[in-house]
């Protein structure tokens, strides 16, 4: 399996191709990833230009461990394998599939991006995919989505497109993306892959993007699309583990550990009941600090 | 590669640069401005002749105005106003002569 796979991927910012100086250096603000756009970022006319900027950015550019997803043009264009050959071609990471609403467009896409790959004499599977849902049926398809290719590491919800094809708008409490995220990350975790939550546009509402990141981290999602760069310590933040939720999770995995070897399958571990069930979720927690920084330990 | 008619690329904002290729008179012609023409007018100009050189361009009247731009987006915006100029925008060949 592709290590990255499973990468930390707690913000995934959007950089517009068609601007030189915001591709330039992104990783000063450490996101997990970057999602260099080719698609609705960008002008018409000026789609082959971007092709280019992307291009030697991929190359040239050291991103400094930052993850380079490209965000493609759709399936009903006639821009999406070109861009898919640009992309592979310089070297990115993962590509996004926009608009995404069968398991048949991940599995074309794939197709796509293998082909590229041997073309340009990558490594064959290097690339990943990751699947964006924006209608009512790609909500719908969640899971054989989920299930339609081994490159795919995630599915994202891209709330702006979703919640017009619902014949409503986005309202600032969420509530009109309950289902869409309560139904997505179920699916995702059915498959075994990661789901991703939609932006916040509202850029002078920090209060507001706190809650929704709360509120999404709560769900279980395992990361947000970012569109400025004050939005990632926030994102970090409420991703990051506490230092009580570190000394709990130790505790759980070593009692455990212990107990069972002693034969006891259930006992209390700072006055709290636990067994067997909690011991994945306390790995996650140890895993996810390790990952964030802020874990030194072996368990 | 052949200059078929005007092109351009680019843009004048900060850390980009426009680009525009003309039909030549039998060489290449170079007119490069940038407000750091004094510490990189060199290296600048090195860039887009070796950009221009692995394009296989050899007669062509060629502006550049710079703001800034890294040599990445130097090669990008010359590419592109030179693959424009043939009307070319599919199956590039990237990791050949565009690199």
């Amino acid at each position: 399996m592709n290590p990255n796979m499973k990468r930390l991927r707690r913000s995934m910012m959007f950089l517009n191709c068609q601007k030189p100086g915001l591709i330039k250096d992104p990783y000063v603000y450490a996101p997990d990833s970057i999602m260099l756009d080719l698609e609705d970022a960008v002008a018409e006319k000026e789609k082959d230009a971007a092709r280019y900027s992307l291009y030697h950015a991929l190359q040239e550019i050291d991103y400094r461990g930052v993850e380079r997803v490209v965000r493609i043009n759709g399936l009903d264009t006639d821009l999406w394998i070109e861009d898919i050959r640009c992309s592979v071609a310089g070297g990115c990471d993962s590509i996004r599939i926009p608009k995404t609403e069968t398991a048949a467009d991940v599995k074309k896409v794939e197709a796509a991006v293998a082909a590229a790959e041997k073309e340009f004499g990558v490594e064959e599977g290097r690339t990943l995919i990751m699947a964006a849902l924006e209608s009512a049926r790609g909500v719908m398809n969640a899971f054989e989505i989920c299930q339609s290719s081994p490159r795919l590491f995630g599915i994202a919800l891209s709330g702006g497109d979703y919640t017009k094809d619902l014949q409503t708008t986005i309202s600032g409490t969420g509530v009109e993306l309950m289902g869409a995220r309560q139904h997505m990350i179920i699916a995702a975790r059915a498959a075994g892959v990661q789901c991703f939550d939609t932006v916040y546009t509202n850029l002078n509402d920090m209060e507001g993007f706190r809650k929704d990141v709360e509120t999404i981290h709560t769900m279980g999602f395992d990361g947000k699309s970012i569109i400025n760069p004050r939005q990632i310590p926030i994102v970090h933040e409420i991703y990051t583990p506490k230092p009580k939720d570190i000394i709990f999770a130790e505790k759980v995995v070593h009692e455990i550990d212990t107990k069972k070897a002693q034969g006891i399958g259930v006992f209390t571990v700072d006055g709290k009941m636990i067994d067997i069930a909690f011991y994945d979720g306390a790995k996650r927690t140890l895993a996810l600090a390790k990952a964030s920084g802020v874990y030194k330990g072996d368990l | 590669m052949e200059i078929k008619k005007p092109a351009v690329a680019g843009t004048l904002e900060s850390s980009d640069c426009m680009v525009t290729v003309e039909p030549g008179q039998g060489q290449v012609d170079l007119d490069l401005d940038s407000a750091v023409i004094r510490q990189y007018g060199k290296q600048i100009r090195k860039v887009i002749r070796e950009t221009l050189d692995r394009l296989d361009v050899s007669n062509a009247k060629v502006t550049v105005v710079d703001k800034g731009a890294l040599d990445c987006t130097i090669k990008a915006r010359v590419e592109c106003a030179v693959y424009r100029s043939n009307d070319i925008k599919d199956n590039l060949p990237w990791g050949g002569v565009i690199k």
